[in-house]
């Protein structure tokens, strides 16, 4: 009987058929990716067990950090083209006797996070690229009767954007009064739907188990 | 296989045969770099969006315009939540008709068997009405689309007229979290009418009186 004589080989794994899934799931995460939005601040939300999602446009954010400090977000609308958050912070420049330059806006677009910065200090936010500097600069948007940047805030999104909807991001350590006093300024603005923004637990209550 | 090429067979007419070497691509490393990404991506995504509640505030009623009068509701179905400090909620029926003589405030929580115990007395039969119609959908009793069953619901919410009518306050020291708390017990509850409403001098002094001096339910009278 002859040997059967074994191929003495390198034993060589084809890894191509590894690279292709690789490269299937690598398109399906790029693509699905949406990059969760830094916060300024930490903001940690509350718990509810409501299930509808944050709207992906059309929304204004007004974000309380734990520190009681206010931030403020607006998107740039259903088509980036429209350019919402330039508009707005050309309104907002036009009212404080601010001119904002053509770069200045753009990076003001640019910018996806929530912004805390009162309005004289903006232009340097935006001309700076320096972090530290920047998060020194955050210290939130000023809401006193005498200099309610938040209600002038409010009041050109709404002109720019009629279609938007405000949200309300808070932290839950936030002292109520602070927030009463943010609802009281946008129900000046005749806003009175508001959405806040939680996180999801769900929760469920048995009736024959209550029943005493 | 990432090979090119590979051995040919040697032709005849005395020519030289070229030994092509096979050149095989190690992909190692490319898997590598792939892992590597797929890791970055999946830990960057955010899967789940946060969610949000929808709250409509009562518009507010500006003086001397057109003297609207703010809306009259029924005494006996009122039910008033004071949030109060540290996590505590205090709460009585009715009204305030006698500021020397206010009602007593009673103290709970935010637990399971607190205020969520107390509305659920209170609004035992709508909760069970949209219990029954939750079950009966699922069961496929009723046959209605799914996008559906929310209206359906707020419909048995508005019919309804036996609940309790919950106004919803604030002392000084309740914090954000409360608030959204309260809103979402509201809604696990199923109570069809609630609103937020400013707290008025008179309970913020039943809040001091009922936490300050004896804490528990020593308000009782």
């Amino acid at each position: 009987m002859p040997k059967i004589k074994l191929p003495t080989k390198v034993p060589f794994i084809d890894m191509t058929p590894m690279v292709d899934l690789f490269s299937l799931l690598l398109v399906f995460f790029i693509l699905t990716a949406t990059f969760r939005q830094q916060e300024p601040a930490p903001v940690d939300t509350p718990y509810s067990i409501s299930e509808k999602p944050t709207p992906d446009f059309n929304n204004m954010t007004i974000v309380f950090s734990n520190d009681n400090r206010i931030f403020f977000n607006v998107d740039n609308g259903p088509d980036t083209l429209l350019k919402f958050r330039n508009k707005i912070l050309a309104e907002m420049g036009k009212a404080y006797n601010i001119e904002f330059t053509e770069g200045e806006l753009r990076a003001f677009e640019k910018l996806n996070n929530s912004i805390g910065v009162p309005i004289e200090n903006m232009k340097a936010f935006l001309n700076t690229e320096d972090k530290a500097e920047k998060e020194k600069l955050q210290t939130g948007i000023p809401i006193d009767s005498l200099n309610n940047q938040l209600a002038n805030w409010v009041l050109y999104t709404r002109q720019v954007n009629p279609n938007v909807v405000a949200s309300i991001k808070g932290d839950s350590k936030t002292e109520f009064p602070l927030v009463r006093k943010v609802l009281d300024i946008l129900q000046d603005k005749n806003v009175n739907r508001f959405n806040l923004v939680t996180n999801l637990k769900a929760v469920k209550v048995e009736e024959e188990k209550t029943q005493q | 296989m990432a090979d090119v090429g590979g051995s040919e067979a040697p032709k005849k007419g005395g020519k030289k045969t070229i030994k092509r070497k096979v050149v095989r691509i190690d992909m190692t490393p490319m898997v590598d770099l792939m892992c590597l990404l797929i890791t970055f991506f999946m830990l960057t995504t955010a899967f789940s969006k946060p969610k949000i509640m929808e709250i409509v505030l009562p518009e507010k009623i500006k003086k001397d315009k057109d003297k609207v009068e703010p809306p009259k509701i029924a005494k006996s179905r009122t039910l008033n939540i004071i949030l109060g400090p540290e996590n505590k909620v205090l709460y009585y029926t009715g009204m305030v008709e006698d500021p020397k003589n206010p009602p007593p405030l009673q103290v709970t929580d935010f637990s399971a068997t607190g205020i969520r115990m107390i509305l659920l007395e209170k609004n035992r039969a709508l909760f069970r009405k949209i219990d029954q119609f939750r079950n009966d959908v699922i069961a496929g009793k009723i046959n209605i689309k799914q996008d559906s069953v929310e209206s359906a619901i707020r419909k048995l919410k508005s019919d309804d007229d036996t609940g309790p009518i919950v106004l919803i306050k604030a002392y000084k020291t309740a914090n954000y979290g409360n608030f959204v708390d309260i809103l979402d017990e509201m809604s696990i509850i199923g109570i069809a009418r609630y609103t937020f409403v400013d707290i008025s001098w008179i309970e913020e002094q039943m809040v001091e009186k009922t936490l300050g001096i004896t804490p528990e339910p020593a308000a009782k009278k």
